[in-house]
């Protein structure tokens, strides 16, 4: 029994993750369909969970939540299985690309639709920047500190573990202060 | 050793991502970069592709810096190390989930950590818009060049229908299509 749950968690991560373009969110409707429909492995509120988790550890999404479900249903190799799972098609497909772009980066039609891709890139992340500034809790301390991040890594080349580092401090003492102040 | 200085680089970028996706691109610019392992655009390049190919950036640009610079066993431990911390923090706190999440310290660590990926990726478009348009380094004659003119069409051709969230594979199609017209149109680089 423990053998074959653990197979079937390696395989479902598997697909999972040679199904998910673009990495993190896009798999959870995925995961979604596999693990709480199909597989019943996990409740529907067991995944909000393990979104909420995956938010708020470090590390890709995709590998936080392979890990907690396999975690969940087969102890450490059921972890294990997951995680490998998960991170195996695109470690296959990447070596495979690698490859394939070492024989035609020369190529002057490539350096040409690198030149096009890298400003559409720039569109994206512009994309990502307009969305997450959407939702984000519009408060005097976020603003301070979505600043100082900002000016920090763009104009004073201030390393981004530093900066992650003291963000987090900030938000903790921040959290510390207001507790105090509302006893 | 160049498969220990791997690890060790992509373990702590596994360890410092949050979120996910663009807020990475500043740390593993100058992760990788002083390196001397991508260049700037090298790693432009590569969020094209690891859009395009199913998996996590982090992962993805572990492996393929990992391959490029050492190999099958250089994208092998450099994924290794970008997977070990969430694989390792994962299991610490899945017994303790509750206590975990409620804890005052992890949601006042996430009320800083929320706006600082807004500045990151808002620092990964300053340094990402420096590479596409002065990709020889910001003056004045750079204004000039024609990569600054047709790059600078592409993106705003590309920023309409990405903010109306057409898809990012799509988007990279046509930039790519528009960049092979121009580049062939005007002969440049």
């Amino acid at each position: 029994m423990q053998k074959s749950s653990n197979r079937s968690l390696f395989v479902t991560f598997l697909k999972i993750g040679a199904f998910t373009f673009g990495g993190g969110y896009a798999m959870i409707p995925l995961i979604q369909r596999e693990a709480v429909e199909k597989q019943g492995w996990i409740s529907e509120e067991d995944l909000l969970e393990i979104v909420a988790v995956a938010e708020s550890t470090p590390g890709p999404v995709a590998i936080n939540a392979a890990t907690f479900v396999g975690q969940k249903i087969g102890g450490f190799i059921g972890a294990l299985s997951a995680t490998v799972g998960v991170v195996l098609p695109s470690f296959a497909i990447i070596c495979a690309v690698s490859f394939v772009l070492e024989q035609f980066e020369q190529w002057k039609a490539v350096q040409y639709a690198f030149m096009g891709i890298r400003a559409g890139v720039l569109a994206l992340i512009l994309q990502a920047l307009v969305s997450m500034y959407r939702q984000f809790p519009k408060d005097g301390i976020s603003y301070v500190i979505m600043a100082g991040a900002f000016f920090a890594v763009a104009l004073w080349n201030v390393s981004v573990l530093l900066v992650i580092a003291c963000c987090a401090a900030a938000g903790i003492l921040w959290g510390k202060l207001k507790g105090r102040r509302e006893k | 050793m160049i498969y220990l200085e791997l690890f060790w680089t992509f373990l702590k970028i596994g360890a410092f991502t949050f979120g996910g996706g663009y807020a990475m691109i500043p740390l593993i610019q100058a992760e990788v970069g002083a390196h001397g392992w991508m260049s700037a655009e090298e790693v432009v390049n590569f969020v094209a592709v690891s859009e395009s190919t199913p998996g996590p950036f982090a992962v993805n640009a572990s492996t393929y810096v990992g391959m490029q610079t050492a190999g099958f066993a250089g994208a092998f431990c450099a994924t290794l190390g970008v997977v070990l911390p969430s694989f390792i923090i994962i299991l610490a706190v899945a017994g303790c989930l509750d206590r975990f999440r409620k804890s005052r310290i992890m949601s006042g660590c996430m009320s800083g950590l929320r706006p600082a990926v807004i500045g990151l990726i808002g620092a990964a478009a300053v340094s990402t818009g420096r590479t596409v348009f002065f990709p020889d380094g910001i003056s004045v004659t750079g204004l000039g060049s024609p990569v600054f003119w047709i790059s600078a069409v592409i993106f705003l051709a590309a920023l309409v229908p990405a903010l109306k969230k057409v898809h990012p594979i799509l988007i990279i199609l046509v930039s790519a299509a528009l960049g092979v017209a121009a580049g062939y149109w005007f002969h440049i680089l």
